[in-house]
């Protein structure tokens, strides 16, 4: 995304559109992403109810995929699931 | 049409206040600005004013409560003093840095410690980097006109900046003037409809106050506040010129006093000038070339204004109501200094610290300072660049 000048941008670091921390991608704050373990997983959602970066992607009531441009990678979703179907693991490993 | 009243600054405070009608006030009461508000808090009670009256724990609330108020879409206005302004800190860079065209009465007080509840500019001089337009008020006549101008101001769309209006406690703030007050239908007209460009209860236009501001966006919403501040200079005169069309009296960033032939030239704020203003008078009766520059705005800080008002003074001496410790000098002094740099022939300028913690400044001391300038404007060396003014050794 290109940076905008000082002219170009809302006053006051206010934000004018709803919904646009979509364009800010956190994934490369990562060191550590979360693999889920389709086998043990049941789809109850607790992960998607918790994520604080909606980054847990749900299609027709089941858990697709992790949006891993805007996961931080902070494990609550590890940590939350009912039947430790999520694990941590290290970036680059 | 205006009428007149006996009113202190206090209650000169809180009858602007009352025909500005802000949508909210938050506020928490100290000395001595606490009259201020209690008065205020009556028309709340009377029915006689429509606003909302938060009554907080602290002036950190005071001023949180003014943040989300005025991002709300709210006119707000508070009332604070010394150590209440230093429990607001945070916040008050908060109110600039969101935008926000809060408008706060600050009534000059010494900051603690030792604790002291009597005037000096310690507080205000404190929140000069804050964001925050600063206006300082020679009497309880121009704590009136100051106030009514401080909500156009704040609210001008090439400014939304929040703004203190400043006068000193006790000697102001709880001494009787004379004061010509405008008719309420008047102050309605002149500060009109307060239309906030962000509100956050405008449902169809969403906007988020506050979001994360790191390394790449943080330093282009300072250079706006920089800006803002670069423009307000010309909207503090515009308000200025209007607001003579309504009431009479003349206001602009500062306020020059015989300064026409002067070549000895005292530069002063709030309530002393009026008593340099008698010490002028007086040594023009003997024959001195004596002026006085009064600074009305702070914050943006008139330099270029002060270069020009000074051109060709054979010596000056700013007085600082608050020391600015390991500073050369106090706030005022360097900046009236440092805007003469630029000059071709500059004078020479030396700075007084005086009336801190209260401490009453006399007529005859201000005419000696006069009588010191004389000596410079002689050829004399100053006997000291920084000075205090009526301190015991």
């Amino acid at each position: 995304m290109k940076e905008k000048g000082w002219k170009e941008i809302p006053i006051g670091g206010l934000i004018l559109e709803a919904g646009n921390a979509e364009k800010y991608k956190t994934g490369s704050w990562r060191t550590f992403r979360p693999v889920r373990d389709e086998e043990k997983c049941n789809n109850c959602l607790i992960c998607w109810i918790y994520c604080p970066d909606s980054s847990i992607i749900v299609e027709e009531g089941r858990i697709k995929d992790v949006d891993y441009a805007h996961c931080k990678g902070c494990g609550i979703c590890a940590v939350q699931c009912p039947r430790k179907a999520i694990k941590m693991v290290e970036e680059g490993r | 049409m205006s009428k007149i009243l006996g009113l202190t600054g206090d209650e000169t405070a809180a009858e602007a206040m009352r025909q500005i009608n802000p949508d909210v006030l938050a506020a928490y009461p100290i000395t001595p600005q606490t009259e201020t508000v209690q008065r205020f808090s009556e028309f709340v009670a009377d029915g006689v004013v429509s606003t909302e009256m938060v009554r907080v724990e602290s002036e950190h609330s005071a001023m949180s409560a003014c943040v989300g108020a005025s991002a709300a879409g709210a006119r707000t206005m508070t009332a604070t003093s010394a150590n209440g302004l230093a429990l607001m800190w945070e916040i008050v860079y908060i109110a600039a840095s969101y935008r926000l065209p809060i408008v706060m009465v600050v009534v000059n007080r010494a900051l603690s410690g030792p604790i002291n509840i009597h005037c000096d500019h310690s507080d205000s001089m404190g929140a000069r980097d804050s964001g925050w337009i600063q206006i300082y008020s020679e009497n309880c006549q121009e704590v009136y006109d100051n106030l009514i101008q401080a909500v156009r101001i704040a609210e001008d769309k090439d400014v939304l900046l929040p703004v203190m209006v400043t006068f000193d406690g006790f000697i102001i703030s709880h001494a009787m003037e004379r004061v010509e007050i405008l008719e309420d239908e008047e102050v309605r007209k002149f500060i009109g409809e307060f239309k906030s460009p962000h509100s956050l209860l405008d449902i169809d236009n969403p906007v988020t106050y506050g979001p994360l501001d790191l390394y790449d966006y943080y330093f282009e919403h300072k250079r706006q506040q920089i800006e803002a501040m670069k423009k307000a200079p010309s909207v503090i005169r515009k308000v200025g010129r209007e607001f003579k069309e309504l009431s009479g009296r003349s206001y602009d960033l500062m306020e020059g006093y015989n300064m026409e032939d002067a070549e000895l030239i005292l530069v002063a704020a709030g309530s002393t000038a009026g008593t340099v203003k008698t010490a002028v008078d007086e040594l023009r009766e003997e024959g001195v070339k004596a002026g006085l520059l009064k600074i009305r705005v702070f914050r943006p800080f008139p330099y270029e204004e002060i270069a020009q008002a000074l051109r060709g003074a054979k010596a000056v001496a700013v007085l600082d109501r608050s020391a600015s410790f390991g500073a050369q000098g106090g706030p005022l002094f360097l900046e009236v200094r440092s805007s003469l740099f630029e000059e071709d022939r500059r004078s020479p300028v030396i700075n007084y610290i005086y009336g801190l913690g209260g401490r009453d400044i006399k007529v005859e001391e201000i005419k000696q300072v006069y009588t010191h300038l004389e000596e410079i404007a002689q050829g004399k060396k100053p006997i000291e660049l920084v000075d205090c003014l009526g301190v015991r050794e």
